[in-house]
């Protein structure tokens, strides 16, 4: 098979499959239980360390 | 030890121009090295002055890098009003082709001046606006110092000197015809150069944050800034004639090379106008709103969406060309599909002032930002809609296209930086508050009223022109020439010209309000007074 038909076939059968799988696993992954918690914490990183960066102790992990 | 290596580089590029200008085929390759012959003279200089310096000067780790932030803002209003005059006066030159001057043929005619404007706009005003605000927001987000030193300013000085490359080339007509890629190979070498520092600096900064989480934010900016790399370097493959002269040559050719164009163009649009600035509506709006995004949820799904969706949008430029159906066809279906992430994302923006509505009635700045939001609903509302084969046989080639991309340009990319302009310079200044709210409101109003007399006129000059072009009459012949509907447009290039004219007048009176914010507007007298110990 030349190139381009291996490619184009590859291109709209698994690859096409697999990037769709990973988009339902983002979507997946978003919604798992406890996440709220989480991206509560996230979305406030804008009000913090404002005037300067974080110390070492202040690190958070 | 590093600025004998430093001398060394220098001397050699010094060298280089020299024999560049001795040898140019052609003057904007002259006028480049010139140019280069100048910037590398100048830092020699500098750099030799420097060399064996017994103190020099180490940066404190413990404050952020401001300074290459505040150049960048003042870029971004400068470049920004540059480009807006252009644009106002190539739409003058339209309506009044008078203004194309006899003595300035070659040099300063409609031809030559569009793609300085589009590119001023674009990658000087919008470029630098998400350099400096990416510099910015990374740090905020990861609570650490930018990564690389003085990389950064690298990065900031090398752009520029990018851009004044990119656009005495277009004055001089070295150009390689490639929509927002005009520029010749030797520019393109040197963009590729200061990309990649700037990835390195965005990646470095993000590897050593003290948060555990990556902000939204930061997504956006980091896709824009690896996609613009990938579209800059595949769609400027191309041999030089010589090293000596700034012509190339494709290596793709035909149809191949029209769809990478496109690929490119339509995600320059899609990763440089859209991700990069929704990378700044995630941190601006919250900070100016004073509350954590809508849904944080929905930005994550909205990044996968975008970054998956856009990428394939590029072939509905191509409808009705040689290229296949199959390939116009899922240009097509993605640029429809589009619709949701767009549209998540607008939501989410909006939405985070629920509860904070009021705040429109009393903060200028947080409806520019509101209003740039609602365009960009509008304008990706009609691209997909003009990327549908049917709309796009009436649509393409007329001055609806213009419009569209205006509504998006001037509206969405405008006002958010506008937004984070006036959010940016009291904080970076250190001055308690904005010289003039009523300024700004001001400038709101001429933005806006300029972007709605410019988008109204181009769909009415739009749908007009494509329906004067496809008129037959009853034996089936065209009833109108070319000269007709140029005729016939000439109210609505007088309209468009005066509403850009008022845009370009807001981002005055933005530069002078943002010029006495630093002048006269009280000091944040603790932040100032305050030491930082040090560690």
């Amino acid at each position: 098979m030349e190139e381009y038909t291996f490619l184009r076939q590859f291109a709209d059968s698994w690859m096409l499959v697999m990037l769709f799988v990973f988009f339902l696993g983002v979507i997946i992954w978003v919604l798992r239980p406890g996440s709220s918690k989480v991206y509560k914490d996230t979305a406030n990183i804008p009000f913090r360390h404002e005037d300067k960066p974080a110390t070492d102790e202040e690190a958070r992990t | 030890m590093s600025n004998y290596i430093k001398l060394i580089a220098l001397g050699l590029v010094i060298l280089f121009s020299a024999m560049a200008i001795n040898y140019a085929r052609d003057t904007a390759y002259m006028v480049h090295a010139i140019i280069v012959l100048l910037v590398s003279g100048g830092l020699f200089l500098v750099t030799l002055r420097g060399t064996g310096d017994p103190n020099p000067t180490v940066a404190p780790q413990n404050e952020y890098m401001d300074g290459v932030v505040r150049a960048g803002v003042i870029a971004t209003a400068f470049w920004g009003v540059v480009g807006f005059l252009a644009g106002v006066f190539i739409a003058f030159q339209l309506a009044f082709p008078g203004l194309n001057f006899e003595w300035a043929q070659g040099y300063a005619n409609f031809g030559r001046l569009r793609p300085l404007h589009t590119s001023a706009v674009i990658f000087a005003f919008g470029g630098n606006a998400l350099i400096a605000t990416s510099f910015y927001v990374v740090q905020r987000t990861s609570a650490a110092r930018l990564w690389g030193g003085n990389l950064a300013w690298f990065v900031f000085w090398g752009y520029q000197l990018f851009i004044v490359l990119a656009a005495t080339g277009y004055l001089f007509g070295s150009t390689q015809s490639k929509e927002y890629a005009e520029p010749e190979w030797h520019v393109d070498l040197w963009l590729t150069v200061v990309w990649v520092s700037y990835l390195a600096v965005f990646l470095g900064t993000l590897i050593k944050r003290k948060e555990p989480h990556i902000y939204v934010a930061n997504w956006f900016y980091l896709s824009f800034i690896v996609t613009v790399a990938m579209l800059h370097l595949v769609n400027n493959l191309s041999i030089p004639v010589s090293i000596w002269g700034s012509r190339s040559v494709q290596v793709m050719s035909g149809v191949q090379d029209a769809m990478t164009q496109w690929w490119y163009g339509h995600n320059a649009v899609g990763f440089f106008l859209t991700a990069g600035f929704l990378g700044m509506m995630y941190y601006f709006i919250p900070k100016q709103a004073e509350r954590p995004v809508f849904s944080y949820k929905l930005s994550i799904i909205h990044f996968w969406a975008l970054i998956f969706i856009y990428i394939w949008a590029g072939p509905h430029h191509l409808h009705y060309t040689a290229l296949p159906d199959w390939a116009s066809t899922l240009g097509m279906v993605f640029s429809i599909v589009l619709w949701m992430p767009s549209w998540g994302g607008m939501i989410n923006g909006l939405m985070t002032l629920s509860g904070a509505w009021d705040k429109l009635r009393t903060d200028p700045i947080i409806r520019m930002m509101v209003i740039s939001v609602g365009f960009y609903g509008m304008s990706t509302f009609e691209g997909p809609m003009m990327s549908i084969r049917a709309v796009n046989s009436l649509s393409h080639y007329t001055d609806w296209t213009i419009g569209h991309v205006h509504s998006g340009a001037l509206g969405w990319n405008g006002m958010i930086t506008f937004g984070a302009l006036y959010f940016l310079v009291p904080v970076l200044w250190k001055r308690e508050r904005l010289y003039s709210l009523q300024l700004v409101s001001w400038h709101f109003w001429l933005a806006t009223i300029g972007i709605v007399l410019y988008a109204a006129s181009m769909w009415v000059t739009g749908i007009m022109e494509g329906l004067m072009w496809r008129e037959v009459d009853a034996n089936g012949f065209l009833v109108n020439s070319f000269a007709d509907t140029v005729a016939a447009k000439f109210p609505m290039y007088v309209v468009r010209a005066l509403g850009g004219l008022m845009f370009l007048a807001g981002a005055v009176i933005m530069c002078y309000n943002l010029w006495m914010t630093v002048r006269k507007a009280p000091a944040k007298e603790a932040s100032l007074t305050v030491a930082v110990p040090a560690e």
